[in-house]
């Protein structure tokens, strides 16, 4: 089987007297989708964060497999070589659109501008592929001299997400992708997401207290609690036989429809 | 000839922690071999277990100790001793399974989710397509509903498109969960014909039917499950 594209061992971090990450390990092959959930504390976001080396860990690391076959160790590249990755081989996808976006500029310049950044020059080019991504993520190509703001919430994740994968990544994470927003927008959101990672054979890390959006998505899920991983494993399996009573007390609080 | 799948000395339990951490045990010592070409019926009252067996077979449920070899690419793998990836492997390569209730994603329609696990085993997608429009046709469903998501449809055409997306790839073992339980006559013969065809093709066959004369038409033997005594 193939080399894992990133792994964590031993991590740690604390807020005061809080754990955020007790002795956290973990890793992502390529292709695999992996749903990280617990609820509000769990450390679920601190963990996506630290993974993808917004915030570093007191203790631990994480290594990166790159396109080129070298492991980088997250948290020793210098800014400049984690902004490059950032830009190149990875995205990150806000729950806040506001987060991801350039609210400044037109949604065609928000996909272009990603896109630039990793060394497209050619201005057809650029404007064609956003046109293309525009559409590919369900929005009217017309509209890509629109600014943000004129976009609704829903609108304005799928346009992040297109911003994430034009330069077509090979690790994206999540961060509550679908937070925030209406039931039916989530709904066809998430449907989005799951048709692209399967075209495009992503990774990904999705951060999510929805149980529902985590079987629909993850191959694997994640089960954190008070900064520790208790339960990890297949997803139907996670969601169908949980062993850890956190995972049993989450599972049986779904209301089913 | 190697046995498609040998279950040895299964253990399954369950822990309730919200229930105060009851425990009980379903499965002690539960084994079952099943060479290719065969269909075995799990018999057995209800709650013996049998669709617990089922799930242990289908990784949905893990062993807590035992094995299940599965022959998959050329050797016998242990799937109760899987990781999370090789069984998504042996799920895409070697084991189908049709449960009684299909699981209905949005948006998604009918002859895409039987053409999805064509197409993930690589199957080009017009090839895939084909291969779904052939099935449900077969299994009677109206070509009008083909492109339409199978949420809206009755239980009876969920069912169909289910079992089309379970045999539409010619897994070498299939696990079928009451795959006639809302067919009317002609589909369940429809079923009927799909099961012995891939026994023809040497598929290895294990299901729970409740329809007497569909188990007594399509196994070639039946495994008794039975309550074990101090189950509570």
């Amino acid at each position: 089987m193939s080399a894992a594209l990133l792994e964590a061992c031993g991590l740690h971090l604390r807020f005061g007297a809080v754990r955020a990450l007790d002795d956290v390990a973990l890793e992502i092959h390529p292709g695999e989708v992996v749903a990280i959930v617990g609820e509000s504390g769990s450390g679920k976001s601190t963990l996506l964060r630290v993974l993808a080396g917004h915030v570093p860990a007191q203790a631990g690391r994480v290594l990166y497999r790159d396109a080129a076959g070298d492991a980088q160790e997250i948290g020793a590249l210098s800014e400049a070589a984690k902004r490059r990755l950032m830009r190149s081989e990875w995205g990150f996808v806000h729950q806040n659109a506001r987060d991801g976006l350039r609210m400044g500029i037109s949604a065609g310049g928000n996909i272009g501008e990603r896109l630039m950044s990793a060394g497209t020059r050619n201005y057809t080019e650029i404007r064609t592929a956003a046109a293309d991504w525009m559409a590919r993520v369900e929005m009217d190509p017309a509209r890509i001299d629109e600014a943000p703001r004129n976009f609704s919430g829903g609108m304005q994740q799928r346009l992040q997400i297109a911003r994430c994968l034009v330069t077509q990544p090979r690790l994206v994470f999540m961060d509550e992708p679908t937070g925030g927003l209406d039931v039916s927008v989530q709904a066809r959101l998430l449907d989005l997401i799951r048709g692209l990672v399967a075209e495009l054979g992503l990774a990904v890390f999705f951060v999510t207290h929805d149980i529902a959006a985590a079987r629909l998505l993850a191959h694997r899920i994640i089960v954190m609690r008070h900064g520790r991983i208790v339960e990890e494993g297949l997803a139907d399996r996670v969601l169908d036989d949980p062993r850890h009573a956190y995972t049993q007390l989450l599972v049986a609080s779904v209301l089913s429809a | 000839m190697r046995a498609a799948i040998r279950i040895e000395a299964l253990a399954k339990g369950f822990t309730l922690h919200l229930q105060g951490g009851i425990g009980f045990q379903v499965l002690r010592d539960a084994a079952l071999t099943v060479m290719p070409g065969e269909c075995v019926a799990l018999t057995g009252p209800s709650g013996a277990g049998k669709s617990t067996l089922m799930r242990c077979l289908q990784g949905n449920y893990g062993a807590d100790a035992g094995h299940i070899w599965l022959h998959h690419r050329g050797a016998d793998v242990d799937l109760a001793a899987a990781d999370a990836r090789l069984v998504r492997e042996i799920r895409r390569e070697t084991l189908g399974y049709v449960s009684q209730f299909l699981r209905v994603i949005p948006r998604v329609s009918a002859r895409d989710v039987v053409a999805e696990p064509l197409l993930a085993r690589g199957t080009p997608r017009a090839q895939a397509e084909g291969r779904a429009t052939a099935l449900l046709t077969r299994l009677n469903l109206p070509s009008r509903l083909h492109g339409l998501p199978p949420a809206t449809f009755s239980g009876g055409e969920q069912q169909r498109v289910n079992l089309a997306r379970g045999f539409a790839p010619h897994y070498p073992i299939l696990l079928l969960d009451e795959p006639t339980a809302s067919l009317d006559a002609a589909n369940r013969e429809v079923v009927i014909g799909l099961i012995a065809e891939a026994k023809a093709r040497g598929a290895a066959l294990v299901g729970i039917f409740h329809d007497i004369e569909v188990r007594d038409r399509v196994a070639d033997r039946t495994r008794d499950i039975l309550p074990l005594e101090d189950a509570a």
